[in-house]
């Protein structure tokens, strides 16, 4: 992989620190009056997630990673991995627990999901932003409420608990933001 | 392909014109003589920090190519002219400084530069005060000397602490240096002074920061009364350092002691040396009279004045698009 000097620093680009791919998200060039230049960097540390703030010296170069996205079906679970599939080659991929993390909850069946792969392996899977699910369990509700009073927990057919308004009934399709894990509407079907 | 129009608005050439004109009516009301140098010079200054940018001459007396550097000041030149009795000066200027562009940057800017014979730090700092009064609308600044900001902001005393004091301090504020390996002690201070001062600083008015440590005297002297300290002093506001201004040094010998330290200080960094302006030196030794000086950043004075939040929005052509 190509190294990239600070001056290349901007946001999007992903470099190796700590052993660790991640993802630059602010770069900014500080200068003291009669001083040593410096790039002040915003980072995520694209297997842990973490946010943090690292100076480099300015000339300095490190290390590129070798990161992109790609765009897969997922297929099912073993267990052990969850396999996605790309829908135009057919090419399968197999991702471990720690790289789908919490958002096994929010794997529906043929739905394509954004796999960051590092080296040619998934080190994070994203959910498209709204999944449709089933509730499996939830109490009934009273007829004739309406969405806005609080609501009740419902169970999905992934596991997943969401809040729901309270006449929405076991059984039912709802469509769920991955990203808050709130409950949009009914599914339209 | 880079848009062919200016990345400024009209509103900021406006400001710029007045601000240029705002500013000769300043020193024509006190006397001080608008001049004009060169901006290719054969030396050039010898800064591990300063990188000038140089070009090439084929048209040399000495029938051979050879070198010309951009200035990164015009510092030099305007001395040479104050050791030829030209009395107190000023000059507004391009500077250009091969480094990387930012918010604050662009490696070719426009400089504000004069010199006020028989003044010292103090006299001058008073000057810089009405000048930004007088363009910006401000308060009277505040001052603070560099061991001060330190206590106040840092609890530490720049002129005695221990490394690891620096360090530790580095650490608390989360100041993560990729390769912290010699980082040297001025830099530390820099990136302490940078990263936890500077943010505090010249918020509601200016502030001048005064009396460096002696190992960031540039072309200072060093203070009678605490050698510890050089007589140069810097001025913060908004978020911006606006200028930065010396009690001239005026000693030829320790001038050239001090040329020859930066130079074996590249050769220890594995930067190559610079060539020493002779020109200068020998100016100096001729005598340059007492006097105190100040560069500012008018770019980024006009930055503060029309609320631009990147100095692109004040340079028409900025560096990608020049």
């Amino acid at each position: 992989m190509a190294n990239y000097s600070t001056n290349e620093f901007k946001g999007g680009l992903k470099i190796m620190l700590d052993g660790e791919p991640c993802n630059i998200l602010e770069n900014e060039y500080v200068k003291p009056g009669k001083g040593q230049a410096f790039n002040r960097v915003k980072i995520r540390k694209l297997i842990s997630g973490k946010v943090l703030e690292k100076t480099f010296r300015s000339g300095e170069s490190v290390e590129g990673a070798d990161v992109m996205d790609t765009e897969l079906a997922y297929l099912y679970t073993d267990g052990e991995f969850y396999h996605f599939m790309n829908n135009d080659t057919f090419e399968q991929i197999a991702a471990d627990e720690k790289a789908v993390g919490e958002n096994t909850k929010w794997l529906v069946e043929n739905d394509v999901c954004t796999i960051t792969l590092w080296n040619g392996s998934p080190i994070t899977v994203t959910p498209p932003n709204f999944v449709e699910l089933e509730i499996t369990e939830t109490d009934p509700g009273l007829k004739g409420d309406t969405a806005g009073t609080g609501g009740k927990p419902a169970t999905l057919s992934t596991g997943a608990v969401v809040r729901v308004p309270l006449f929405v009934q076991t059984g039912e399709v709802i469509r769920v933001d991955t990203r808050s894990g709130e409950y949009v509407s009914r599914a339209q079907k | 392909m880079q848009p062919w129009q200016p990345t400024t608005k009209h509103d900021a050439r406006v400001a710029r014109a007045e601000l240029l004109r705002t500013i000769r009516e300043f020193f024509y009301a006190r006397n001080v003589l608008e001049v004009d140098t060169p901006l290719l010079s054969n030396g050039t200054v010898t800064d591990e920090h300063l990188d000038a940018f140089d070009t090439q001459f084929n048209f040399a007396s000495s029938g051979k190519p050879s070198k010309l550097y951009l200035q990164t000041s015009p510092e030099y030149a305007m001395k040479r002219l104050l050791c030829a009795d030209s009395g107190s000066i000023y000059q507004v200027c391009k500077a250009f400084r091969h480094e990387g562009e930012g918010r604050w940057h662009n490696p070719e800017f426009t400089m504000l530069e004069w010199y006020r014979l028989g003044f010292d730090h103090f006299a001058l700092m008073d000057e810089v005060d009405a000048l930004l009064q007088e363009t910006l609308n401000t308060a009277p600044a505040d001052k603070l000397t560099y061991q001060q900001a330190f206590q106040r902001y840092l609890n530490i005393d720049p002129l005695s602490a221990d490394d690891d004091v620096l360090l530790k301090a580095m650490k608390e504020r989360n100041i993560d240096i990729h390769a912290p390996q010699n980082l040297s002690y001025d830099t530390k201070l820099q990136l302490l002074f940078s990263y936890v001062i500077e943010p505090k600083i010249g918020i509601e008015r200016p502030c001048f920061v005064y009396n460096f440590p002696a190992s960031q005297a540039a072309l200072a002297k060093l203070s009678p009364a605490d050698e510890r300290v050089a007589e140069r002093f810097e001025v913060y506001y908004q978020g911006a350092e606006l200028a930065n201004g010396f009690h001239e040094l005026n000693a030829a010998k320790e001038q050239r002691l001090r040329f020859e330290t930066d130079n074996e200080k590249r050769k220890e960094n594995g930067l190559p040396t610079k060539p020493i302006d002779e020109n200068f030196l020998r100016a100096l030794d001729a005598g340059l009279p007492a006097c105190a000086g100040v560069a500012m950043g008018i770019d980024r004075l006009l930055m503060l004045k029309t609320g631009a939040s990147h100095i692109k929005e004040v340079i028409n052509f900025s560096v990608s698009r020049a």
